[in-house]
């Protein structure tokens, strides 16, 4: 690796430390909004789910599909401070004048949501581990299959990809997090409702095809084709965050 | 590689007009540097050379461009004409290698409020690259130099403006810059905290070797601060020199004479050649002189003529009082 990468590298993992910092150190008010918005959801797919579905839950085809929502709604939580909350707080202006990159700073920031919510997420894939083992406890340790834990791993990193990329992207331009929130509410509505809307669209023969691959398809397949789309999905968020990026026109905004 | 102006440099005032000094001199030379949004001109063909070592002054009223003016020089702003070198780095171009070498403390602070003192500094100066061991020998340096290190486990939110602008002055210096730029940083403290301020700035710029470019309309901080200052106006330059020079430029040599009994020889006063305008107001005959007029004469004249005299002061304009002329000159 050459200077200039270690460098960058270094510079983004300062970004992201601060980043947690920032996130550890909220307000009390936040802080307790926060744990409970963590806690609740953590609480129910961590230890009761597992408790209530035993070994069962580490087969479950519900099981990925809950640990890839889980980090999108955490990052959803926290992106929007990202560029937003630093312009509210009038510290934007001086990390700009510093001498970090731009890329650094972008993916600085990234990588601290992206880290946050894809580690909770882990954390919380490790205490249905320990749940199962504890409360459904028959014979040996119990574990995910080896499929389903590389999905697990997979999958939530896209997920808190996807929602800490759209959130950036949003953040970058919003003049406060309140309107940084409300236009990724409106966004991951858009996608939801439009989505499903659009559906009808779409030839009744692909349709088809579409829902008869999902319903009876492998969960393997499965697993491959939506960690294919949210890395897709991924990739051009970051671009257009790349392409959005401008020290100058963040300064004016 | 560090760029060279290959033109003369204009500039509103020619004190180097036409002079091609090596950059080495400068830390910060403009040529007919201009920003525009949209149909307002921020500012208007600054042409300025700001010498190494010094604290230079850009002193303006509110809105006249001098956060701009910081902005383009650090490469946040792109100027809509002209050009500016910046430690020898065009602005335009070479923007990184200004930041990379400058610190900033911008109109606002840009501390981390929920973060302790120590950690603010600790986080930038990760960002500037210094090893583990400089780093915490530098942090403690500077805050114990500003009398900071014994609070430096509090958090910054809770500390006093004055406390949070001296925190932020640590900040730009944390790396060793060659030049700091420092926008308006005693705005909007007590008297007693903004000569505190100072204080400290002036024997750390001192200590630290480093050439700072200081904006403000506090023109008594500017006065016992800089060596060298420029006054703008909506954008122009109006003048820029020593505040000496200024003053002895665009004042005249006064005198203020208190006592009683004046009227009787106003007018014979008023027609000596080395007197410009003489009035008395509250008992105090305040008299405007040619350059290098002598006062004692004036006084000899005053006592013949049966005045009182109990105090006698002469001196130049204040800064405040050039400022003052710049601004109307321009306005007429």
């Amino acid at each position: 690796m050459t200077d200039g990468g270690s460098s960058t590298l270094r510079d983004i993992a300062t970004v992201a430390r601060k980043e947690w910092m920032e996130i550890v150190l909220q307000r009390a008010s936040m802080r307790a909004g926060l744990l409970a918005a963590l806690g609740i959801p953590l609480a129910v797919l961590g230890i009761w789910l597992p408790a209530q579905n035993g070994p069962a839950w580490f087969t479950s085809p519900l099981t990925p599909v809950l640990w890839t929502w889980f980090p999108i709604f955490i990052c959803a939580t926290i992106i929007c401070d990202a560029f937003a909350g630093e312009r509210e707080r009038h510290t934007l202006e001086t990390l700009l004048a510093s001498r970090l990159s731009d890329t650094s700073i972008l993916f600085g920031k990234l990588a601290g949501a992206i880290g946050y919510g894809w580690g909770l997420a882990l954390a919380g894939a490790v205490l249905n581990v320990v749940t199962v083992n504890v409360v459904a406890r028959r014979g040996g340790f119990v574990m995910f299959p080896a499929d389903v834990a590389v999905s697990i791993v997979v999958l939530s990193f896209l997920g808190a990809s996807l929602t800490s990329a759209a959130g950036v992207l949003v953040s970058l331009r919003a003049a406060s997090v309140r309107q940084a929130q409300q236009t990724l509410s409106i966004a991951v509505m858009a996608v939801f409702f439009g989505g499903g809307f659009g559906l009808k669209y779409v030839p009744p023969q692909l349709r088809r095809a579409f829902v008869q691959f999902v319903t009876v398809g492998d969960a393997l397949s499965i697993e491959v084709a939506a960690a294919a789309v949210l890395a897709a999905v991924d990739v051009a968020l970051v671009i257009a965050a790349m392409a959005r990026f401008r020290r100058m026109r963040l300064i004016l905004d | 590689m560090r760029s060279r102006f290959g033109c003369a440099c204009g500039s509103a005032r020619p004190e180097w007009r036409g002079e091609i000094a090596p950059m080495s001199e400068y830390v910060i030379r403009t040529d007919g540097l201009t920003r525009d949004f949209r149909t307002n001109r921020a500012v208007s063909e600054l042409s300025i050379a700001v010498p190494r070592g010094t604290i230079f002054g850009f002193l303006g009223p509110n809105g006249s461009g001098k956060t701009t003016t910081i902005r383009m020089l650090l490469g946040l702003l792109e100027p809509t004409a002209g050009r500016a070198e910046v430690l020898g780095f065009d602005v335009r171009t070479q923007a990184a290698e200004i930041r990379k070498r400058s610190g900033a403390l911008l109109e606002h602070h840009g501390l981390y409020e929920r973060f302790r003192a120590e950690d603010n500094l600790d986080f930038y100066a990760r960002i500037w690259g210094l090893p583990a061991e400089k780093r915490r020998a530098r942090i403690r340096n500077l805050l114990e130099k500003l009398g900071l290190w014994e609070r430096r486990k509090e958090f910054v939110g809770r500390w006093s403006r004055g406390m949070k602008q001296k925190l932020a002055i640590a900040r730009a210096m944390l790396h060793h810059p060659e030049l700091i730029f420092l926008d308006e940083p005693t705005a909007g403290l007590d008297p007693v905290a903004a000569a505190a301020l100072r204080d400290d700035l002036v024997e750390l710029a001192a200590r630290e070797g480093v050439s700072v470019f200081l904006t403000t309309h506090n023109l008594t901080e500017a006065e016992k601060m800089c060596g060298q200052v420029a006054v703008i106006r909506q954008g122009k330059l109006l003048a820029v020199g020593s505040p000496d020079e200024l003053r002895s430029r665009n004042g005249p040599l006064r005198a203020e004479i208190v006592g009683r009994g004046f009227g009787p020889a106003l007018e014979q006063i008023r027609l000596r050649p080395e007197v410009m305008a003489a009035a008395v107001s509250n008992g105090k005959l305040s008299i405007d002189l040619v350059s290098n007029a002598e006062v004692a004469p004036i006084v000899a004249a005053l006592v013949a003529a049966g005045a009182a005299i109990e105090e006698v002061r002469k001196g130049a304009a204040s800064l405040e009082e050039v400022f003052l002329t710049l601004m109307e000159e321009e306005q007429r």
